[in-house]
């Protein structure tokens, strides 16, 4: 699995809740890319249609509180993002992540020490995320033996056919 | 050890847990909501074949009931011919309510299971000293292929209840306390256990109140030390044998906040977050709060007991023109004594809207949604900005009480004259 990612940010704020990544009103949609097209709308409409393709995604504290929607993991993943960093995550929403290959990191105080559009690195295995612009290396947190075993399967399903055979 | 942690080691195999270690566990009941269509989807995906016991796992069918529009309508489908196809001995269609107040209704939920639910307010089982969590969809179909799901061993937190609640403070008050001072995020990853005084002598509905809106903190599960209340409720209902699990008396919490109940007012949860908490009379004596919408239903609020004391305070009241009150009964058997006693005839009288039961509105689904620039008090668990339609409607989180002593006026109203 790749272990280093790379991308632009968009930075949002704290507590943000499953009904602003992905509202209610749209749940019944099952197409991904659809899914994909109203991530984040209950925060601001222009965010998906404008989202860096491979971007990443900085948050304050409990992002992904709220609802066991899958819909937001999987609309976060469809909108291009390939990973989260964030003061903190509510775990169902790091479970439903860690399943689907999206990276939920752990990274204290990411949300000031950045600034919206910089490109940053993140290396899952080192803990650290680089601020491409400025050269900063900033700490974050590394992933558990169980979430790494998933994501180095590619991810819940693949694990799970190879598991039955499939 | 704890109550939770015998739960765990007993459904892994294990004769002890410790908090941290990743465990397998066997789930007793899997339940699937209608938002998770999905499931089946990933059940395929993974080479899926039959689920692993047909009497182990069951749809509700109560975001979407009865469905909206031809997407969802076309969703149930799906699950239905799922269903079928399974033989799958529980169902529950549009014609039952809420998942957590419709599975303890049917007797799946029994103290010492574990059930997961894709849905996060399966805390709401910790009332029945059960190990209730909330999943995604792909992690349930994981569980429908294998009957198991592993989880990291929580840290268990202690939230001691002491005292008697004073009139007019509800288990939704007593939450809505809780959550102010543990915040959003005070819990995550970890258990809650309720203890105290006022946890002991709770009735069933007050227990589930509280154990809802755990989640509401982060919680991965709640717990309460089942009483007598619960076991007469579970002993009629029951469908499998149960054990009840007991924490050790050595046992030593993470954490432990104490509450005083006694000393509790009405609370409400300002807009637009759930730890936004302030107490009913500071909010009223910074101005009238005028509303739009009251809403009582829901599985933190659409109980019989909930209803019950909405109709109290509302017979003989006319609700005021160009305001509306929706209910949205938890389930068919809580509307139906609901009818038996009168109550939805005086709700009727005074200008409620009754729906369907199920989740309604609460999530932004269907029959309440907001407008932009409306402002709605709610029994409801959650006010985050869009959560019952617009981002730009205003919710307030508060007891049935209040809601319905709000509507005499149509603006936040102390429920305390009224009872």
């Amino acid at each position: 699995m790749e272990t280093k990612v790379t991308g632009k940010i968009i930075i949002v704020g704290d507590n943000i809740d499953t009904d602003q990544i992905y509202p209610g009103r749209f749940l019944a949609i099952t197409d991904p890319k659809e899914i994909g097209s109203h991530c984040l709308c209950g925060v601001d409409e222009a965010i998906a249609p404008n989202f860096p393709q491979g971007g990443i995604v900085v948050a304050g504290r409990n992002f992904g509180c709220g609802s066991s929607r899958e819909h937001a993991p999987i609309s976060l993943l469809n909108m291009g993002a390939s990973a989260v960093l964030a003061d903190s995550f509510a775990r169902i929403f790091f479970r439903n992540s860690i399943n689907l290959g999206l990276l939920p990191i752990i990274c204290k105080g990411i949300k000031d020490k950045v600034k919206e559009g910089q490109t940053l690195t993140l290396d899952i295995e080192a803990g650290t995320v680089t601020i491409e612009e400025t050269g900063e290396v900033l700490q974050c947190e590394r992933l558990g033996d169980q979430a790494m075993k998933i994501l180095e399967a590619g991810g819940i399903k693949p694990m799970m056919r190879n598991r039955f055979g499939k | 050890m704890h109550a939770i942690e015998k739960i765990l080691a007993k459904n892994s195999g294990r004769k002890e847990v410790k908090m941290g270690e990743i465990v397998t566990a066997k789930v007793d009941f899997a339940e699937i909501n209608d938002l998770y269509l999905q499931t089946v989807y990933s059940f395929y995906e993974m080479g899926g074949e039959k689920v692993w016991d047909k009497e182990r796992c069951a749809f509700v069918f109560d975001h979407y009931a009865p469905t909206p529009d031809i997407k969802s309508a076309a969703n149930h489908k799906e699950m239905r011919e799922f269903a079928q196809k399974n033989g799958l001995k529980f169902h529950f269609d549009t014609n039952c309510g809420v998942c957590h107040q419709v599975m303890p209704e049917a007797g799946v939920i029994y103290p010492g299971m574990i059930v997961v639910a894709t849905d996060s307010h399966t805390t709401t089982h910790g009332a029945f000293g059960a190990m209730g969590t909330g999943c995604g969809a792909t992690d349930m179909a994981t569980i429908l292929m294998t009957g198991e799901l592993w989880f990291r061993v929580p840290e268990i937190i202690e939230v001691r209840l002491e005292g008697k609640a004073p009139k007019g403070v509800f288990p939704k008050d007593v939450i809505l306390a809780v959550l102010g001072k543990i915040r959003a995020d005070g819990a995550v990853y970890k258990a809650i256990d309720f203890t105290g005084s006022y946890v002991e002598e709770l009735n069933v509905a007050g227990r589930m109140t509280i154990c809802n809106m755990a989640v509401e903190m982060g919680a991965k599960t709640a717990y309460m030390q089942p009483n007598q209340d619960v076991l007469d409720y579970v002993s009629k209902r029951a469908v499998r044998d149960y054990e009840v699990q007991y924490t050790d008396p050595d046992y030593k919490y993470a954490e432990s906040y104490v509450f005083n109940v006694s000393e509790m007012e009405p609370e409400l949860a300002c807009p637009s977050s759930v730890e936004n908490v302030h107490t009913l009379s500071s909010v009223v004596a910074d101005g009238e709060v005028r509303l739009n919408q009251g809403y009582i239903g829901s599985c933190t609020g659409g109980r019989f007991e909930d209803i019950e004391v909405a109709a109290k305070i509302l017979k003989g009241h006319h609700i005021p023109e160009y305001t509306r009150l929706v209910i949205v009964p938890a389930s068919r058997e809580v509307m139906m004594r609901c009818m038996q006693k009168g109550y939805i005839q005086d709700l009727m009288e005074s200008g409620a809207t009754i729906t369907t039961p199920g989740c309604g509105a609460c999530l932004g689904a269907h029959e309440g949604i907001l407008a932009p620039g409306e402002v709605c008090i709610t029994s409801t668990n959650r006010n985050f900005p869009g959560r019952m339609g617009s981002t730009e409607a205003l919710m307030y989180l508060a007891s049935p009480a209040t809601v319905a002593a709000s509507m005499i006026n149509g603006t936040i109203t102390d429920p305390r004259p009224y009872l």
